[in-house]
């Protein structure tokens, strides 16, 4: 019998199906009680695909990196630098950009739930918010390095900033070599989204061109 | 509440599984669950430590088999009928059948989109002078609430020192149980790993969280 074959095949659409079944009856309940309008969520939905990701936090990053003047302030008052930057989207309060050095290595987590500064980098990635990162990068945040590919040497501190209130935490990677001729926008390329959670490193101009 | 959320140091998670490309949701209902926990903030109905008190109440073995935006969707029903929003039975049935409690700001609507993607400020006026100084020690105090903490169990007992003076906030503790803002100082209180895990740690970590004053005493 095709149907039922077809049934057995669609086992996890099935499961995805419950699931929206669940989600579309709570939009409804929402709606139909005047709480919330369905073109408010879509436009909320649309401005995490489209408008708020990793590139806000990296030119936040590449300004830093050429202008000592802004880096300063960055490092003072994050919210406020940037906010006065105005080439990215306005940041509420509360952030606190933490500068890389060759001595010292910033990470971030939230070992609680998934805190992350959602306006510099969009919304966290899946292994960001689940159990072996928020477990191990407090206790073992070389060994997580190394799942990330990268080692780094026992003479270089690392510092691991667990978001436990409403403080959020960008990372300001170190400026990678072979990069005094680039531009700002050029800059911008190089930072990925986990050099700013201090999971990874700033491109190199070589590596971004493979 | 000790519940499984509070992963801090926990062991047999197995490795970091970065996902190359990811996308930002990878079903479409996601998308939907964390806009309508966004718009119920938004429009007064739920506060964020409600709600992250909402997931961590959920059974412990719900909490660690579902996935990430199934856990949010869990959390935002039972806090919608928990606060009188919504009712179970239209939970079942999937329409409103009664209208539920009234909301402080009204319907969310279009208008108020942009608001909601720049985050609130969570400062408050100062009922008094902080009582920690930068570069002081403090212990985290040994305490084990039943609700609502942001002091994770990893630093509890454990002396650190103040690094950081953030002003005076809303005091989660007490807003996830409505019980109001109740503001209190925030500091970043940083921990030598050797403190945390034991003279074999890694001598060259240092751990960081904020911590409220109620969560700090002297040494």
């Amino acid at each position: 019998m095709a149907h039922d074959h077809d049934h057995r095949d669609d086992h996890d659409h099935s499961e995805l199906s419950e699931m929206q079944l669940r989600v579309r009856a709570l939009e409804t309940i929402l709606i139909e009680k005047g709480y919330v309008e369905q073109a408010a969520l879509d436009a909320i939905i649309e401005a995490y695909e489209t408008k708020i990701g990793p590139r806000n936090g990296a030119r936040v990053v590449a300004k830093a990196w050429i202008d000592p003047t802004f880096k300063r302030a960055l490092l003072d008052d994050a919210s406020e630098a940037i906010n006065s930057f105005g080439q990215v989207s306005p940041v509420g309060s509360h952030l606190v950009a933490v500068e890389n050095t060759p001595s010292l290595h910033n990470i971030v987590v939230c070992t609680l739930c998934s805190c992350y500064p959602w306006e510099m980098l969009g919304l966290p990635p899946v292994w960001y918010k689940a159990a072996p990162y928020r477990s191990r990068a407090v206790k073992d945040p070389r060994g997580v390095l190394a799942d990330f590919g990268i080692k780094l040497g026992h003479d270089i501190e690392i510092r691991v900033w667990d978001s436990t209130a409403e403080t959020r935490y960008l990372v300001l990677p170190m400026r990678p070599p072979g990069t005094e001729g680039c531009t700002e926008d050029q800059l911008a390329e190089l930072v990925t989204r986990d050099s700013m959670i201090g999971t990874g490193l700033a491109r190199t101009p070589s590596e971004t061109n493979r | 509440m000790n519940g499984v959320h509070d992963m801090g140091g926990m062991d047999g998670f197995g490795k970091v599984e970065p996902q190359p490309n990811e996308p930002v949701f990878h079903e479409k209902w996601e998308g939907r669950v964390l806009a309508m926990t966004r718009a119920m903030s938004a429009n007064g109905g739920l506060n964020i430590d409600m709600q992250r008190f909402s997931r961590e109440s959920l059974p412990a073995k719900i909490y660690l088999t579902s996935s990430y935006y199934k856990n949010w969707l869990l959390g935002l029903q039972q806090l919608l009928v928990d606060r009188a929003f919504v009712s179970a039975d239209e939970v079942e049935a999937g329409h409103a059948l009664r209208p539920g409690n009234p909301l402080k700001h009204g319907t969310f609507t279009l208008q108020d989109v942009n608001r909601v993607m720049t985050r609130g400020n969570f400062d408050r006026q100062a009922p008094a002078p902080a009582v920690f100084k930068l570069g002081e020690r403090v212990r985290a105090k040994n305490i084990h609430p039943q609700t609502h903490t942001r002091l994770p169990r990893y630093v509890r007992g454990r002396v650190g020192v103040v690094e950081l003076i953030h002003g005076c906030q809303v005091f989660p503790d007490t807003s996830a149980n409505g019980q109001g803002e109740n503001p209190q100082w925030l500091y970043t209180v940083s921990f030598g790993s050797c403190e945390l895990w034991g003279p074999d740690a890694d001598p060259t970590v240092k751990v960081l969280i904020d911590a409220f004053e109620p969560y700090l005493e002297r040494t």
